[in-house]
């Protein structure tokens, strides 16, 4: 085994150790936010990391299951629980229909098909009047955990956020390790021997994206309860090409990358706010240069550089 | 008044003119991606940076130094040709030898670059950018009121489209491009400069998208964002045609403009969805594209 491999438990029971004491440190709903899209960064590196796919329309699902959330918890006056997993489901729907059409072709089409089928969920979500338009669904209530743990407490929301990342990131990590993983990056590898080895590469490709997009819409619907917000923005192109900047900087087909690249796109976007459009010359400055100089990202340059093997 | 199933013929015929507007864009605009796509393998997400840059350098001519329209409109393409062509040599280039995803993701990033750094100077709410004199007013054709300019728009981009087409089946430069398409190995062995053939094959993308860009600036305001949301459309337009033939990219264009317009009148909730439902029903059908050839 690998060096960094050996050292996984103690490494991942560092990070929970510093992720539990963090919220009494830095402000919580950062934290959360953060914690929300290194979620959902890491469910778009399953797709782009270990199956090579990418996929330049996840902001559909995010933002999808951020709007079935908001409208159930909201208007409906669903649970949370119950509002979360609707939103989940959502988007895993939402991914199996993406996920049908866009693998009929391959790479760059793939791509384009993604982005024009979620600038379609743009449109719907701009037209239909449960979404609320232009304005968004605003002051989703966060309710009570199991109708017990007050969930306005930003301290309680933050531990309940930290365990739907830890479970979102479990399912993930488990995948990328289980036999079904290792068909997946054989595809990425080598499609053509994958197929002539027997699998039924479409499958593989269609439940890893179905997988995908319902952790996304995982992502989406705690978003949409931590932010009491669920807003056009999410289901924007802009958003789409975050989460690939993020898995890009961060390294794709790294465990820990698309924690590392939400991390910095977050501070950074939190911390530029006042600087209004120049925000986006940086993202796009950042991309130029992930792209041109360090394509394995940050912590695939890091685990090369120490010669590990992610 | 004269109607067709209950809507006024002049409401049909305006909304169809809107169309073929809009699809003398989606053509314009595709076949310059069509074209970088079928040499480079890459596609040109800096397409509509490039057409808003078209716009803006119009616009810029104007403004700082009283070159009208009609300066702009070849002025404007060679400028932003010259800058595609700077780019494409100092930072695509480098990216060849990877997978093309890293040069779809260089050109994402180029283009929120530019349309950032044209947003914190210009603002996003636009500038108006008036119909050059010779072109204004409208022609009465009886049924309907045509607006000179528009009918200039369709036309010219007609001509380019055509004048294209005719360069890259009639002549020697684009046997060269038809060649590189196929197999740019050999064509290199033939002693052809390939890398020469690239960078100009760029660059005249580009400049088509910068023609586009300032054929439009007097119909839509000259706005950073113009091109963000239009080349979506303009992707989608590219998978439904498939990028195997040229003339494939032309009819698409205008084809699906003309039912986009269509589906204003009859059918408005859906005309901003329209072009994708078929781009979906097309990936059913016939997943190469209705003029492809699966790559």
């Amino acid at each position: 085994m690998d060096s960094l491999h050996r050292y996984r438990v103690p490494l991942a029971l560092l990070v929970i150790a510093l992720a539990l004491g963090a919220p009494f440190v830095l402000y919580p709903v950062f934290l959360m936010k953060l914690l929300c899209f290194a979620l959902f960064a890491s469910a778009f590196n399953l797709l782009l990391g270990y199956v090579g796919l990418l996929s330049f329309g996840h902001a559909a699902f995010l933002g999808t299951a951020g709007y079935v959330t908001g409208y159930l918890v909201k208007d409906a006056g669903l649970p949370m629980v119950p509002g979360l997993l609707a939103g989940t489901a959502a988007a895993a729907l939402l991914g199996y229909v993406f996920g049908s059409l866009a693998i009929r072709r391959r790479g760059i089409y793939f791509a384009m098909i993604t982005l024009a089928l979620a600038q379609m969920v743009y449109f719907v979500c701009l037209q239909v009047p449960q979404t609320g338009g232009e304005d968004g669904l605003q002051a989703v209530p966060r309710g009570r955990l199991f109708g017990v743990l007050d969930l306005t407490n930003n301290i309680t929301m933050y531990y309940v956020v930290l365990a739907i990342f830890l479970f979102g990131s479990f399912v993930i990590y488990r995948t990328i390790h289980s036999p079904f993983g290792q068909v997946l990056k054989a595809i990425r590898e080598n499609e053509q021997r994958a197929v002539s080895l027997g699998y039924e590469v479409d499958r593989y490709k269609l439940l890893a994206f179905v997988l995908s997009a319902a952790l996304s819409g995982l992502a989406g619907a705690t978003k949409a309860l931590v932010l009491q917000l669920a807003s056009l923005t999410d289901v924007d192109w802009h958003t789409s090409g975050e989460v690939v900047l993020m898995t890009l900087l961060g390294g794709m087909g790294t465990v820990a990358g698309p924690f590392v690249g939400a991390a910095l796109v977050v501070t950074m976007q939190d911390y530029l706010a006042d600087i209004g459009a120049f925000v986006t010359v940086i993202i796009g400055g950042v991309f130029v240069v992930c792209v041109l100089v360090f394509r394995r990202g940050l912590v695939g340059e890091l685990a090369r550089a120490l010669k590990l093997k992610t | 008044m004269t109607e067709i199933f209950g809507i006024p013929l002049q409401v049909l015929f305006g909304q169809l003119l809107i169309g073929l507007i809009n699809g003398a864009f989606y053509a314009v605009l595709s076949l310059g991606l069509a074209i970088i796509f079928g040499l480079l393998r890459i596609i040109n997400f800096a397409h509509g940076a490039q057409y808003m840059l078209g716009a803006f350098v119009a616009w810029m001519a104007l403004h700082y130094f009283g070159l009208n329209y009609w300066v702009a409109l070849i002025v404007s393409p060679i400028v932003v040709g010259l800058l595609g062509m700077a780019f494409e040599r100092t930072m695509l280039r480098r990216l060849y030898r990877f997978d093309h995803l890293y040069g779809l993701l260089l050109t994402f990033g180029i283009a929120l670059v530019v349309e950032g750094l044209f947003s914190n100077f210009y603002g996003v709410s636009g500038k108006p950018y008036s119909i050059p004199e010779a072109l204004g007013g409208g022609t009465n054709l009886g049924f309907m009121f045509l607006p000179n300019y528009r009918a200039w728009v369709v036309v010219a981009s007609l001509v380019v489209c055509l004048g294209t087409w005719l360069v890259i089946e009639r002549t020697k430069i684009g046997a060269y491009l038809r060649a590189g398409i196929e197999n740019p190995t050999l064509v290199q062995s033939f002693g052809v400069n390939l890398p020469l053939l690239i960078t100009l094959t760029y660059g005249f993308g580009a400049a088509l998208a910068a023609f586009a860009g300032v054929l439009a600036a007097p119909i839509f305001q000259v706005s950073p964002l113009m091109g963000s949301n239009l080349i979506i459309i303009v992707f989608a337009v590219v998978v439904i045609g498939g990028m195997g033939s040229i003339l494939g990219a032309i009819l698409t264009g205008f084809g699906l403009g003309l039912v986009e317009g269509l589906s204003k009148v009859f059918y408005p909730e859906a005309s901003n969805t329209v072009i994708f439902v078929i781009m979906v029903l097309v990936l059913l059908i016939k997943p190469s594209g209705l003029f492809g050839r699966e790559a």
